[in-house]
């Protein structure tokens, strides 16, 4: 088989957390009754106009800035014009050939190695309205209608199409999404959809410079899918020409139950878009001085403090790059720091035991029960040898669960470590006496043995004897 | 002169059903409105800007603030069909 290289693109739209629609003063909360977030100018009446968010131009440029890219002096907007009941227009407000931003970047790390992954451009432009179907999608012969999401203003991203694995787009993804958390202009939730993913796919054989046919991917609702998809998506078409087939422009949809993309639209018909520049919105001339003014507001970001981490706290850069991956992680973690000078330690509680009950319950970190100044107050116990590593898990995840401080949880459930050599030496001896044939394989030379004795003595102390001690006593006695 | 089958995509676009009379007819029509507008290519356009608009307006913005919304009733008023607060359309897919 020939040797084949994948070409990736994505195109992320991502919805900003404004307060009111692009064009109109109705609301963007997420949810309510159906149709009840629409006001004339969403709903597209007759006689309406359009009147910019400024709010959206400035988080479009926050946006545009945090990827690197250079701000456009002057921007418009166009219609894209297309029959579909999302949209009650029959276009789309949305920006063609003078977008916000363009030329930017952004560096992922991959397998060590740090590539970056050009940025076409940002631009501007509307929300559709969001159709549901009772009942079997292939079978009801309707479309519900609401169009509360109409109008909720969105930033496309497109990236160029320098990504060459699966692995890369996931990675371009979390760093993207990363990035735009910590700018603060969405929250970039895919299962909530204000973070969604489309990738343009193709192969070619390695080597050669022109790229395949590509097909464009859609429906991928979950990092995790856009991964798989792209993955099937580079087999299925290797697979087509291997068979002497040749690649079709179109669009596919990642099917996540059969883990295949299917095709979406069987006709072969080219999107006529009809672009032309919307007579109802006037021009923007971008302010350099704002542009200034946004720059210096932006926060440091995830590649920014990442290299922070590595510098001043020595941490390595794979921890340092799962600490910064979003900011209320990286925030939680230099809070915590404050009490407790130990970046190392920290960093291993944050990554491992916290990061597993977050995800396990499903929880924000800005909503977990144990606060940074709690986590610190935990790690000064063991220090001080109050409790032992073992324990401070099981302490840890009673204060996961009832958000008490680890002091009282200790008190409450007799944690306190032994370090009292009299109380653990009488446990050693009855352990020793209750298990003569042990005792005798480790005196032949089966170091095996011992952990079987300290496991029993922990046993017996209900995990509470310093481990420490109970090494030595045994080795002692033995 | 335009083609038929321009004609049929142009209206394929629109969503327009026409009969072989209509697509005669608006193929000399609108190719009669196109040869008009060539007119324009007569001038010399070399330096001045594509417009984005005719009006002498810029940075029209609105303040990040809420407003009322429309009530239901009126929202589906013109709705052909309804279920619910939701319009109810013929699926496309």
């Amino acid at each position: 088989m020939a040797d084949y290289e994948a070409v990736i693109g994505l195109e992320v739209h991502v919805e900003l957390k404004t307060n009111t629609k692009i064009f109109c003063h109705s609301t963007t909360a997420f949810g309510g009754e159906p149709n009840t977030h629409v006001c004339p100018v969403c709903l597209g009446l007759p006689g309406v106009l359009p009147v910019l968010n400024k709010r959206v131009v400035e988080y479009a440029i926050r946006a545009g800035l945090a990827l690197n890219c250079q701000i456009a002096g002057f921007s418009k907007f166009d219609r894209k014009n297309y029959y579909y009941p999302d949209l009650p227009k029959n276009y789309q407000i949305s920006q063609y050939d003078l977008p916000l931003a363009e030329h930017g970047f952004i560096d992922i790390d991959i397998e060590g190695q740090t590539k970056r992954i050009g940025i076409t451009r940002v631009h501007m432009e509307e929300d559709a309205g969001k159709l549901v179907h009772q009942g079997s999608i292939s079978t009801t012969p309707y479309s519900l209608v609401d169009y509360n999401r109409t109008g909720v203003p969105l930033i496309e991203i497109v990236s160029e199409p320098d990504m060459r694995s699966p692995e890369e787009a996931r990675a371009y993804l979390d760093k993207l999404k990363a990035i735009i958390q910590y700018t603060g202009v969405s929250d970039c939730k895919m299962e909530e959809g204000s973070l969604r993913c489309d990738a343009n796919v193709s192969v070619r054989p390695r080597g050669r410079a022109e790229f395949g046919t590509r097909a464009e991917i859609k429906n991928m609702n979950s990092f995790r899918a856009l991964q798989k998809a792209v993955a099937y998506e580079i087999e299925r078409q290797i697979d087509v020409l291997e068979e002497g087939g040749r690649v079709v422009q179109e669009t596919r949809t990642w099917e996540e139950n059969k883990g295949i993309t299917m095709s979406m639209r069987s006709k072969e018909e080219a999107h006529d878009y009809r672009y032309f520049p919307d007579p109802d919105l006037v021009p923007m001339i971008i302010d350099r001085d704002w542009v200034e003014e946004i720059r210096a507001s932006l926060p440091e970001l995830p590649g920014q403090r990442k290299e922070r981490y590595v510098r001043e706290l020595g941490l390595s850069p794979y921890d340092a790059e799962v600490l910064t991956t979003t900011k209320e992680t990286a925030d939680y973690f230099e809070e915590c720091l404050k009490s407790y000078p130990n970046a190392k330690i920290i960093g291993n509680w944050v990554m491992g035991e916290l990061s597993r009950l977050l995800n396990a319950g499903n929880i924000e970190i800005s909503l977990c029960n144990i606060t940074p100044g709690q986590l610190a107050d935990m790690l000064k116990l063991m220090d001080k040898g109050t409790i032992s590593g073992k324990i401070a898990k099981t302490v840890f995840e009673e204060m996961f669960d009832s958000g008490k401080d680890p002091e009282q949880i200790v008190k409450e459930k007799g944690l306190m470590q032994i370090s009292d050599e009299g109380a653990i030496a009488s446990e050693v001896d009855r352990v020793l006496a209750d298990n003569p044939k042990v005792v005798e394989d480790y005196r032949a030379g089966k170091e095996k043995a011992l952990g079987f004795l300290v496991g029993q003595v922990m046993k017996a102390t209900r995990g509470k004897a310093n481990p420490d001690l109970v090494n030595k006593l045994l080795r002692d006695k033995m | 002169m335009l083609t038929i089958s321009e004609v049929e995509h142009v209206a394929l676009l629109g969503r327009l059903e026409l009969t072989g009379e209509e697509k005669k007819l608006y193929q000399e029509q609108l190719s009669a409105i196109l040869e008009y507008a060539k007119k324009l290519d007569d001038l010399d356009t070399g330096d001045v800007l594509p417009t984005a608009h005719v009006l002498p307006l810029k940075n029209v913005f609105r303040q990040d603030e809420a407003g009322s919304h429309l009530e239901s009733e009126r929202v589906l008023a013109n709705a052909p069909e309804r279920d619910g607060n939701f319009f109810k359309v013929p699926k496309i897919v």
